[in-house]
């Protein structure tokens, strides 16, 4: 059993998922989120992760770890062999955003993605000041980071959209509490549930 | 506490006489057999702790430790198998068995054919992967154990791991497959008649039965294992290790041996061809060709593999293109498909197929933290009321060492 407690945006993300369920997490990190989906939830449950040191700490949680890379796509994966497809924090990292999102598609029933909003007002005052923002949900200089596509929250509603996916939740959050005034410029973090047909 | 990785020391190999007829894949059947194996750690009491360790295509039942004859000859998976190792023999029992058909003290082609007290040579039965994983269970029965912690191999020895969860899905918990494949491509089987083709027309082959004319096909199973081993070796790591090295100073303009990579390969076929039977070589690659579980199954390796129920640690290396990333990843994406849990890991490493035996942090020690997990299951500790080491006579198996 796991017996730590769940990053606040990750608990969030946990609330969306039925019990005992079928969740795929793409890069799922460390495996903390799928662990209390089993351990709590008892949901059945495989994660994608890239890196080396995440594949062994999700081995370690006994999380059905599989190492791959997700811009080669989730080929790995039957339509509809889940219930729930999470895709936590990695969105802005890659390459093919729609791609990703419209496999997801394909996998499961429901989506779960999460990004750093871009629309904080402090990233647009650092734009506003003439540099690209840095942050702590952001924090990386434009020349060595990962995040490649950011996106605001109207953004990604748009994209979501076109990908025919209709979002039913969304949760807003900065320093990991909700927000609620003015959240496009407020929150820090963005997480939308969404229906995938 | 953390201890220091060591040796099993000096180990004894032991064997086991089987009385009872094995039925074959091919309709044959083997009279009677002998199976050599050795053993390292302790067995618990619960009998919950034991781990079958499979060879591959030139290994043997010696997995680990040094034999008191040869001190400088350590295990096939020495590196693996140990005290504080990632298979840690201070937790676990682990069993290493020479497959029937091969030439290291199993009965195989060299053994004399009870019907005639001539070596069996060419007349030895082909045999398949799931017999040998039928004569291991004959093994495990003897040993008294009812199901294994876990059945791990690297390569062919992958493959009797998944064989294992295929035939006898209750008798193991966990399946360890590193560098392996759910089948041969026609490259692989080419690459394997190239080198069968070396052994049979070497003029001291005899169609197999060399033996009577005291002679060994030695220039053939040196071709044979030259071949083998450049499909071992990544492209990157030979370029790495030669490159375009001469031995002396400049071109010979001549045949013999020039480039420090044919002198590689010369001593490597050499030295094999001194120790390997080219029957077996012949047997043994003939085993990896047939191995195809989804065969049965209109090809369809998820259909195939429903009957698995064991937790599987999958694992490749990205620059083995002899079975590569792309093979392991079908065996999981069949478990996927069947909702049993896995663990799959692609090491970065640059040493092609050989990667399985070499030493790699990454790949170390994630087969430890798998351990650790399965030892974690194991509920009694191997050092309560421990077995006595020579448990082996089971009814109507007689010992002998």
């Amino acid at each position: 059993m796991t017996t730590m407690t769940l990053r606040s945006d990750l608990q969030q993300i946990a609330d969306w998922i039925a019990p005992k369920s079928a969740v795929l997490d793409l890069g799922c990190g460390d495996g903390a989120l799928l662990a209390h989906l089993r351990d709590v939830k008892g949901c059945r449950c495989y994660g994608v992760e890239i890196d080396d040191d995440n594949v062994l700490a999700a081995t370690r949680l006994r999380v059905n770890v599989l190492q791959a890379d997700l811009e080669s796509g989730l080929r790995m994966f039957d339509d509809d062999r889940f219930d729930t497809v999470v895709l936590s924090q990695t969105l802005q990292a890659m390459h093919r955003s729609e791609d990703i999102l419209r496999d997801m598609a394909r996998v499961a029933r429901q989506g779960v993605v999460s990004f750093p909003n871009f629309g904080h007002w402090r990233n647009a005052l650092s734009l506003v000041a003439g540099r690209m923002p840095v942050a702590p949900d952001i924090p990386y200089q434009w020349y060595d980071t990962p995040n490649i596509h950011l996106c605001t929250l109207k953004d990604f509603e748009i994209l979501a959209a076109q990908c025919g996916l209709r979002v039913t939740d969304r949760s807003l959050l900065a320093r990991g509490e909700p927000v609620h005034w003015l959240p496009s410029l407020r929150a820090t973090l963005a997480l939308y549930r969404f229906e995938t047909r | 506490m953390v201890q220091r990785p060591g040796s099993v020391g000096v180990v004894r190999p032991q064997t086991l006489h089987f009385a009872q007829p094995l039925r074959l894949t091919s309709g044959a059947s083997i009279a009677d057999y002998t199976l050599m194996y050795e053993t390292y750690g302790e067995l618990n009491a619960a009998r919950s702790n034991a781990v079958l360790v499979c060879h591959a295509l030139n290994a043997s039942h010696h997995v680990a430790g040094l034999h008191a004859e040869n001190a400088t000859s350590a295990g096939w998976w020495d590196n693996m198998v140990g005290p504080g190792k990632p298979v840690d023999t201070n937790r676990f029992f682990v069993v290493g068995v020479n497959n029937l058909g091969s030439c290291f003290g199993s009965t195989g082609p060299m053994s004399p054919d009870p019907a005639t007290g001539k070596p069996y040579g060419a007349r030895f039965p082909v045999v398949t992967v799931e017999d040998w994983v039928d004569a291991q269970a004959r093994l495990a029965d003897a040993l008294g154990i009812e199901q294994w912690a876990a059945v791990m191999g690297g390569s062919l020895g992958g493959m009797q791991a998944l064989s294992w969860t295929l035939r006898y899905p209750r008798r193991l918990r966990h399946c360890v497959a590193v560098a392996s494949t759910p089948k041969l491509s026609a490259q692989n089987i080419a690459f394997n008649e190239v080198a069968r083709t070396a052994i049979r027309s070497d003029p001291d082959f005899y169609g197999g039965d060399y033996y009577a004319h005291g002679v060994v096909p030695r220039r053939g199973l040196s071709v044979a294992r030259m071949i083998g081993h450049i499909t071992y070796l990544s492209s990157e790591d030979m370029a790495e290790k030669f490159g375009r090295m001469l031995r002396a100073q400049d071109y010979a303009f001549g045949y013999e041996v020039e480039f420090e990579v044919e002198s590689y390969l010369r001593y490597q076929g050499d030295k094999f061809s001194e120790y390997f039977d080219a029957n077996t070589y012949l047997l043994i690659t003939r085993a990896l060709d047939y191995f195809d579980p989804a065969k049965d199954h209109n090809g369809d390796l998820t259909a195939a593999l429903a009957a698995a129920r064991a937790r599987f640690l999958i694992v490749s290396f990205t620059t083995d293109w002899r079975f590569p990333p792309v093979r392991s990843r079908e065996i999981v994406e069949a478990l996927v498909a069947h909702d049993r849990d896995v663990t799959y890991a692609e090491i970065d490493a640059p040493h092609g197929h050989d990667a399985f035996l070499l030493d790699d942090v990454r790949y170390h020690r994630l087969v430890a933290a798998y351990f650790d997990l399965i030892h974690g299951e194991t509920r009694v500790s191997p050092h309560e009321s421990p077995l006595p080491r020579e448990s082996g006579a089971g009814a109507g198996v007689g010992a002998q060492t």
